[in-house]
């Protein structure tokens, strides 16, 4: 029932200005892929670009086996959600949902029952009569998600679509999303910026940068197993951290420290570690760096502290639980060997 | 004078008295600039309006004074005036006709220029210059020649072996030769939707494509409900101009409405009403009755406006 997606060797161009620079990815049926990146990524123009809304300058688009890259829009069996919303301001909501069913001349007792269904779905029924202007942001959002649903689509695409709402109703909006997926288990895009977005709700991870595929992966693999520097710092929050290391004889040496990683790490210039795989307590992993206290925030659940060493480096620290450690203070940092990452002069992983 | 009235404010102010010496005291040279143009204002249009009021209900030749005749004036016009209900015709004909054809035509225009060719800069102005010209006797004079008896369109026509009439002199035609000439003056108009069509999002497009609306379905259940304040404000706006209409008329058919009074404009037959017959106080009453119908028009408009104009806020 749901549809796989094939990108071959996409590539777009504006002009001379080329912005994807061939483009290989292959998505599962039913999968809920989430594309992410800074922007000016190409993210966007990538879904564009499978929607129909965008000509394609090279390479295939395939959807379940077919090739569409001159096949229009409305063909294509997908159905968009846009960072506007992109609401008819001059129609109903009603009218909204039913716009596509009318145009594509379907009996109104059909067009009736599809809108009351998709409405019971998003729980707007008491909004169907009321215009766009009348509604809240949240609710915009629904009617919007609604027109797609409404149209039984074989593939779904997600424009940014929570980045106009509030935090609270993010959070909340990302939970219906996740469940809508599961319910009708389509094919689903869904770009963002927000990396959390991107754990939280993705199957699969793409993530870009500058017009290409950096890592594509599960969520976890990606934060596990980041394939470089610019992966590593992307996925995971708060960031991790970076210090510069070099090697000597076979052993990694930072700030002083000899580190023994027991594995192979020749050619590590960088030495990445995530702050919520640090501790300061001797005794749990081996001893990576000294640093002085620059801050620390007690979120109650979590204790962050922000320091940094004698050469100047950044350090973040996240402690489980309430922790008191004093600012200015003189600490030892600690990490499990497995879960340090180490970077050529490329910003390559070394594995 | 008025720089001694001003002496006299500065001076009152400065013996420190009341609120409205102060406050003339400051404001005084700003009213002193103004003067010149509530000269004007006061003395070339509120003055003449007020008094045409009061003339329309008189009978007035310009050479002996104004004779108060009460609404006959008003009731000639519905009773007794049959080249008053010939303009009537007119000019109603050549508003329901000229507005709604010059409105399509810069629409039409408008949209192609949106769909962001080239030199659009340059395509702009030119398509707003005869709007510029449109109103001059110039343009009227040039009119003439082009659909006279021997003028452009007929050597045009001769190439196909048709043998055209003179427009502008044959009574079925030359009505339409000022409709044209209205139409083409579509500037204005077209500026504004131009204007208008920007505003419409692009992503309104996008999502009415991937609904699978054809270009067709696109313009008509998106771009023309997006696009009705706009409509609207050039409707009103050139329908007032329409009705407003008098140079073309007058220069084409050198002042006399001919022929057979079938461009016997309201305004032209206003204007010889007032200028070659010096019959003031008919004259204002046929100006002070335009104004209802111009009102009562756009009263009409504003009413019904509420049930096809989309505003968005």
């Amino acid at each position: 029932m749901a549809t796989s997606i094939e990108l071959r060797q996409i590539h777009k161009a504006y002009g001379d200005v080329p912005v994807i620079h061939g483009v290989d990815l292959s998505i599962e049926p039913g999968d809920f892929t989430v594309f992410v990146g800074p922007s000016g990524c190409g993210k966007s123009t990538l879904l564009r670009m499978i929607a129909g809304l965008e000509p394609i300058t090279g390479g295939d688009l395939l959807i379940d086996g077919q090739r569409m890259n001159d096949v229009p829009a409305a063909g294509r069996g997908i159905a968009m959600v846009f960072q506007s919303y992109a609401l008819y301001p001059h129609m109903s909501v009603y009218k909204n949902l039913a716009f596509g069913l009318e145009t594509a001349r379907m009996p109104k007792a059909e067009i009736a029952e599809r809108v009351q269904k998709a409405a019971e779905i998003l729980k707007i029924e008491p909004l169907l009569q009321r215009k766009p202007k009348q509604l809240s942001g949240g609710q915009r959002q629904r009617v919007a998600i609604g027109r797609a649903i409404v149209r039984e689509p074989k593939i779904f695409l997600f424009d940014e679509p929570l980045s106009n709402l509030d935090a609270e109703l993010r959070v909340a909006m990302r939970v219906e999303i996740a469940k809508l997926h599961n319910d009708l288990g389509n094919t689903m895009i869904y770009v963002t910026h927000d990396q959390v977005e991107a754990m939280t709700m993705a199957d699969k991870i793409v993530v870009l940068r500058a017009g290409v595929i950096e890592q594509a992966g599960a969520p976890l693999e990606l934060y596990n197993n980041p394939r470089n520097l610019f992966v590593a710092g992307f996925i995971g929050s708060p960031k991790m951290n970076f210090m510069t290391t070099s090697v000597e004889g076979g052993t990694l040496k930072t700030g002083g420290l000899n580190l023994d990683l027991g594995r192979n790490v020749t050619g590590a210039t960088t030495l990445g570690i995530r702050p919520e795989h640090i501790t300061i307590t001797e005794g749990s992993g081996i001893k990576f760096a000294e640093v002085k206290v620059d801050l620390v925030e007690n979120l109650g659940g979590q204790t962050v502290v922000y320091a940094s060493t004698a050469d100047g480096q950044t350090l973040n620290i996240v402690l489980e639980g309430q922790r008191i450690v004093d600012i200015g203070s003189m600490v030892s940092a600690y990490a499990d060997p497995a879960k340090a990452h180490v970077f050529d002069a490329q910003g390559n992983a070394i594995r | 004078m008025a720089v001694n009235a001003a002496d006299a404010a500065v001076h009152t102010a400065a013996s420190g008295t009341t609120k409205w010496s102060r406050a003339w005291q400051s404001h005084a040279p700003g009213y002193l600039f103004l003067l010149p143009w509530f000269i004007g204002f006061f003395g070339l249009t509120i003055g003449p309006i007020i008094s045409s009021f009061y003339l329309s209900f008189t009978d007035f030749d310009l050479l002996t004074s104004p004779e108060w005749v009460g609404t006959a004036n008003y009731v000639r016009m519905f009773t007794a005036d049959r080249a008053f209900a010939q303009s009537m015709q007119v000019t109603f004909t050549f508003v329901l006709f000229s507005v709604p054809l010059k409105l399509a035509f810069a629409l039409a225009i408008a949209i192609l220029l949106n769909r962001g060719m080239k030199g659009l800069p340059l395509y702009r102005a030119v398509f707003y210059l005869p709007s510029l010209l449109g109103a001059s006797v110039a343009i009227a004079i040039l009119w003439r020649q082009i659909f006279a008896g021997d003028g452009l369109v007929n050597q045009f026509l001769a190439n196909f072996g048709i043998d055209g009439p003179s427009w502008i002199s044959n009574p079925r035609y030359s009505l339409w030769t000022l409709i044209i000439l209205s139409v083409w003056q579509f500037g204005s108009p077209m500026i504004i939707f131009l204007a208008g069509l920007r505003q419409i999002p692009q992503d309104m497009y996008e999502a009415a494509s991937l609904d699978g609306a054809s270009k067709w379905r696109q313009f008509w259940k998106i771009t023309l409900p997006l696009l009705t304040p706009v409509v609207f404000f050039n409707a009103i706006i050139q329908t007032i101009e329409a009705f407003k209409s008098f140079t073309p008329a007058f220069i084409i058919s050198n002042g006399t409405g001919s022929p057979i009074n079938s461009t016997l404009f309201y305004t032209l037959y206003l204007y010889n009403e007032a200028f070659s017959y010096f019959r003031m106080g008919y004259a204002s009453a046929l100006a002070w009755f335009l104004l209802l119908l111009i009102g009562c028009f756009t009263a009409f408009s504003f009413l019904t406006s509420k049930y096809w104009v989309h505003y968005d806020d």
